[in-house]
């Protein structure tokens, strides 16, 4: 049984998630956010169900839609939404945005956008933690589309044959963009590729927390002990379109509402109250409490610099050369 | 200094820097105990270091470069090898996406000391898709430094370099030169990045040239001398970064300039290096850049095809005599 004190901190995590993505949203209205924004509402419980589970100088590889993997491994949301404002002060002072949001510093490997490129490169972090023989572990975050990829495959394939400590998180939302799966797959399961490549394979409810978190858990503990990795199929479902200009008219109203009502933020707080872990005094205090730290970020966020001009110039070669590690 | 192939000279790169650096591992396929590379640059490092640090992969080149990158930014130094330079474009997202990007896209958290080493180069008959010369797609990539080779000193101390620095470097070897024999150092020694090298001095026309072209260049070099004509041959060594600095000395000092390079010519090596000389040089040249380059062809097999398209001594002596009789 999951400890009462995990859950809220979860709860907490989920919350944050959903208020900044709303503030992103909120901003981007106000024509404050420069370029696409790729929201992770409604997929909150895969992230952090996940990310409850690692350390902190675990690995994280994230996607276009990386917002909750960062907050969720633990990243400020001030440098976090100074990124995706363009400014300064965020985590890649400006040269990212939204879609390249990397914290080195806690593990999170940064967010690429090429669809299942991330693969081989958590596969490659895994090998890393083998050779240097710690007991660390990686988390590759990515969609059903990026199953369709070569890098799914090839990525995988390597991490199985080496027996690496990835898990590979597969957030199966039901459509690439605006291409229904079952347009572009013979299969319902994702995890069932994982019989093609010798490592097991798990279907989990992605909108709740507890069984990502519980199946994660067997994962994690397996690739901590050298056992290899594991793919885990999460069934989500993203509350708003693939990116901004996108009013998701390519799925059915009944299939949206049935998906609505299996919110993941409002099922653990159902949850949690049911067990008498918070009162409903207590929730409005986190919910606030959680705002305002929302609030905040976004202040520190509106109030930094936009990058100079120049400073485009910057970063593109590192200049410690012979850096050697004996 | 002793005389030893290009083959053993990367070969005792890569064996030095692996005894002074736990951290340095190759990857690659067939480049273990069964096989040693197809090129044998490999040969007898799997039995020396093992087969955790000199590893067979499956034929992924996406995933050997993705898995590279991946162990580059997490404390480890990769070198990858791609059996043939033409397959890079199985890898191209993972190395022009994302190892050339990460470290700026993320605002230089991350370095990324990755070296990908490949055979470039066409003269054997195996067609177009294990001859091409490629250069030009990875220095049009910033974030990648770009190695060309021609020596087995340079081969041994510019690998060293790649192997200890902090960027991504795409290592260009040519597959007719690994024989090549010349005196390289038996003590530790290091060619930097971005310092060509004058390989025959001269003092009538400039030639550049890269790679196989170097040692081509040298031999109408030695023809020409005999008709009274000095050419200076300057090998970059590097293509990103560019010795523009030396190849503008040495176009100031003769007047006139040829590049010759095995990539066909349309945005190619030559393309660049002449641009460069006519932007910042222009005043010093006393007749118009020549480019000797492949067509713009695929690679064709036969043997009599495969000759006529790359780059030979008697085309070379043309375009620098052609140089000397615009003047």
């Amino acid at each position: 049984m999951v400890e009462s004190v995990k859950l809220l901190e979860m709860y907490r995590q989920m919350l944050t998630i959903r208020f900044f993505e709303e503030k992103v949203f909120e901003l981007y209205g106000q024509n404050l956010v420069p370029g696409t924004i790729h929201l992770y509402a409604g997929e909150e419980a895969v992230a952090v169900g996940v990310c409850a589970n690692l350390r902190k100088d675990d690995y994280i590889t994230s996607t276009h839609r990386g917002h909750g993997h960062c907050i969720a491994k633990g990243a400020r949301l001030d440098k976090t939404m100074a990124e995706i404002l363009g400014r300064k002060t965020g985590y890649c002072k400006g040269k990212g945005g939204s879609m390249h949001i990397a914290d080195f510093s806690i593990g999170m490997l940064g967010a690429t956008a090429v669809v299942g490129a991330g693969i081989p490169i958590a596969a490659g972090a895994g090998l890393s933690i083998k050779l240097r023989g710690t007991d660390q572990v990686v988390a590759c975050f990515f969609g059903e589309g990026a199953s369709n990829q070569g890098t799914f495959h090839e990525g995988i394939n390597l991490a199985a044959v080496w027996s690496l400590p990835v898990v590979f998180v597969c957030e199966n939302n039901l459509y690439a963009m605006g291409t229904r799966q079952s347009r572009v797959m013979a299969i319902e399961n994702i995890a069932d590729r994982a019989v093609a490549y010798g490592i097991p394979g798990v279907v989990v409810d992605g909108n709740d927390v507890l069984a990502v978190y519980e199946a994660a858990q067997v994962a994690v503990e397996r690739a901590r002990r050298g056992q290899g990795s594991t793919l885990i199929e999460c069934k989500t479902y993203r509350q708003k379109g693939h990116s901004r200009f996108d009013p998701a008219l390519y799925r059915p109203k009944e299939e949206v509402k049935t998906w609505m009502k299996k919110d993941p933020i409002m099922r653990l707080q159902t949850r949690l109250m049911e067990m008498g872990v918070v009162t409903e005094a207590e929730v409005q205090n986190m919910v606030q409490e959680v705002r305002r730290s929302v609030d905040e970020a976004t202040k520190f966020a509106l109030e930094s610099p936009f990058p100079e001009p120049d400073e485009a110039l910057d970063d593109v070669y590192s200049t410690i050369e012979g850096a050697v590690t004996k | 200094m002793r005389e030893i192939t290009i083959r053993d000279a990367l070969r005792e790169a890569l064996r030095e820097e692996m005894q002074r650096d736990k951290t340095v591992f190759l990857l690659g396929e067939d480049i273990g105990r069964y096989w040693g590379g197809a090129f044998g640059v490999t040969k007898g490092l799997a039995e020396e270091f093992g087969d955790e640090r000199v590893r067979d992969t499956p034929i992924s080149e996406s995933a050997i470069i993705g898995v590279g990158v991946g162990a580059a930014i997490t404390g480890m130094r990769p070198v990858a090898e791609i059996m043939f330079g033409d397959l890079s474009a199985l890898a191209m997202d993972q190395i022009c996406n994302q190892a050339a990007k990460i470290r700026y896209m993320f605002g230089g958290q991350a370095i990324v000391p990755l070296v990908v080493r490949t055979p470039f180069g066409a003269g054997v008959n195996i067609a177009s898709h294990h001859s091409q010369s490629l250069e030009a797609w990875f220095m049009h990539t910033p974030g990648l430094y770009v190695a060309v080779p021609s020596t087995p000193f340079d081969a041994k101390g510019l690998l060293k370099t790649a192997i200890r620095g902090s960027n991504p470097v795409f290592f260009i070897e040519h597959k007719l030169l690994y024989p090549l024999k010349g005196m390289t150092p038996e003590e530790d020694y290091a060619v930097p990045l971005g310092v060509a090298d004058i390989k025959r001095e001269g003092s009538d026309v400039s030639v550049v040239a890269t790679l196989y072209m170097v040692h081509k260049a040298l031999t109408a070099a030695e023809q020409l001398n005999r008709e009274g004509i000095s050419v200076e041959v300057v090998d970059p060594r590097t293509l990103v970064p560019l010795d523009k600095k030396a190849i503008i000395k040495s176009v100031k000092k003769t007047g006139r300039l040829v590049v010759v390079s095995e990539d066909s010519k349309t945005a190619g090596v030559s393309a660049e290096i002449a641009a460069t000389v006519a932007e910042e040089a222009l005043d010093y040249l006393d007749a118009p850049i020549k480019r000797v380059a492949e067509p713009d062809t695929p690679i064709p097999f036969s043997p009599t095809l495969e000759k006529f398209v790359i780059p030979d001594e008697k085309s070379i002596i043309k375009a620098v005599k052609e140089t000397i009789s615009k003047t």
